[in-house]
């Protein structure tokens, strides 16, 4: 019901079946785009930026059809963009609402910042444990080094 | 401890560390026994290394112990490209347990995760040294009786020293004081301290040690290395606070003992070596020890 009412001000056009990500920061709906990489999909993807937000005065939404984000993509967003809200849509309605939230533990999505890490030079995953959660602080579980939000190199989904 | 893997000092409680020392103390009274015998242990070292290797080796020798391995990556397959993985995999195939000293830090905590028997990390680039931090305690307590109420001088390079930080992690489960020494560019990083004051573990913070080297029970010397600096005039300036002689021990305790991980370049005098204080060469004979109640525990024999 809220999704059809939000819809007449809506700038982006609704989708049928799919996933909307609201309460981009404007400033990431790049980033978001590429760690999903959307940039790359076949599907219908449509998307609006410096759109007006009381929470966060410039934001931006992104639409897209027939996919249905599995977990560690829903990861990738709370790395970064906490404050993105997931819809997931069906036959026009919200089916369910989201929110992210960083997790105890990150594989394979975040790089880790340290050169000289196995994970870096070998094909191992990477894995993490958060030690913040805000701002984002990971220690590698192998090289042991943190990587944090300022050198935090998230890996695209393909 | 049994079937598991050493990788990083943190992978040990308290507990383990007391049953590792005293392991060593009986192995210090026995070297030679003969508990290894049908066993084959494989040192890797994909980076050259004297002390370590050398003190490993004779730990399982001593014990009747077989070792196959390399040193220096040069004469093996990962010249052919092969990975860490796949040489892991392989050896696991030809022994009850592997030593590994590789340049990648992490690159230990992967192999203890495709290695089929127990892997010890000795050394992972700058990250860990597990069996180093044992040996250092091992020789704290056997000089001091304790590892509580004392009063531990860390000298030197405190930003990058790996085992000054693993030192202090392992020390930091007893109730010591700490003495940080070090120049301004070098000194411990923040996130010891905070750990040390979440745990209401006193330490102080200096740049010089002259004035204050009575209180010490321990110093443990490292080297302030020229490159860790961006000015090098403020590296010429320092370089001479760090380095201990002789006559600054005249009016220290009794027991006081010097520590140092060596290779030492110029840190320590050699004036100091003849002084019963200096204690860095019956270290490396005490890794003998502590290296052989950590492989016979792994490997489920004590």
């Amino acid at each position: 019901m809220q999704y059809m009412k939000e819809k007449k001000q809506l700038v982006v056009s609704a989708i049928k079946d799919g996933t909307v990500i609201d309460h981009i920061p404007a400033k990431l709906l790049f980033k978001v785009i590429s760690i999903l990489g959307l940039d790359h999909i076949q599907n219908q993807v449509t998307f609006g930026s410096n759109l007006e937000s009381k929470k966060l005065g410039s934001k931006a939404i992104i639409k897209v059809s027939g996919i249905f984000f599995p977990k560690e993509d829903i990861d990738r967003i709370a790395l970064v963009a906490p404050q993105a809200k997931i819809n997931v849509i069906k036959d026009y309605s919200v089916v369910e609402k989201k929110t992210v939230e960083v997790p105890d533990t990150i594989e394979g999505i975040v790089k880790c910042v340290n050169p000289v890490c196995i994970t870096n030079n070998e094909d191992v995953r990477t894995k993490f444990e958060v030690i913040d959660k805000d701002p984002v602080k990971l220690k590698c579980h192998y090289c042991e080094k943190i990587t944090n939000q300022n050198n935090m190199v998230i890996i695209s989904s393909s | 401890m049994h079937g598991k893997s050493l990788v990083s000092i943190s992978d040990y409680s308290k507990e383990d560390y007391l049953k590792i020392l005293d392991l060593a103390s009986e192995f210090e009274l026995q070297p030679k026994q003969n508990l290894l015998q049908g066993y084959v242990v494989a040192t890797l070292f994909f980076e050259p290394s004297t002390r370590t290797r050398l003190s490993f080796e004779s730990a399982v020798n001593q014990l009747g112990g077989r070792i196959i391995g390399f040193s220096g990556a040069d004469s093996t397959s990962i010249t052919k490209g092969e990975t860490l993985r796949d040489t892991i995999k392989t050896v696991s195939n030809y022994c009850d347990l592997i030593v590994m000293r590789h340049p990648l830090e992490g690159s230990a905590r992967f192999a203890s995760e495709v290695a089929s028997v127990p892997v010890i990390n000795a050394g992972d680039g700058a990250n860990q040294h597990p069996t180093q931090t044992l040996l250092d305690m091992y020789s704290i307590r056997k000089t001091q009786k304790s590892l509580d109420d004392l009063n531990i001088f860390l000298v030197g390079d405190l930003k990058y020293g790996r085992t000054v930080h693993s030192l202090l992690m392992a020390m930091s489960r007893f109730k010591s004081t700490f003495n940080f020494i070090s120049p301004p560019e070098l000194k411990m990083p923040e996130e010891y301290k905070i750990y040390l004051d979440s745990i209401g573990l006193k330490y102080y913070e200096h740049t010089d040690f002259t004035e204050i080297i009575s209180r010490a029970d321990i110093v443990y010397m490292t080297r302030v290395q020229k490159e860790r600096f961006s000015d090098p005039i403020e590296y010429e300036r320092v370089k001479n606070t760090y380095i201990l002689r002789n006559d600054m021990l005249a009016n220290t305790k009794e027991t006081m003992k010097i520590l140092h991980p060596l290779p030492r370049v110029n840190e320590i005098t050699e004036d100091v070596d003849h002084n019963t204080k200096a204690y860095y060469f019956t270290q490396t004979r005490n890794g003998v020890f502590t290296r052989q109640a950590i492989i016979t525990s792994i490997l489920g024999i004590k």
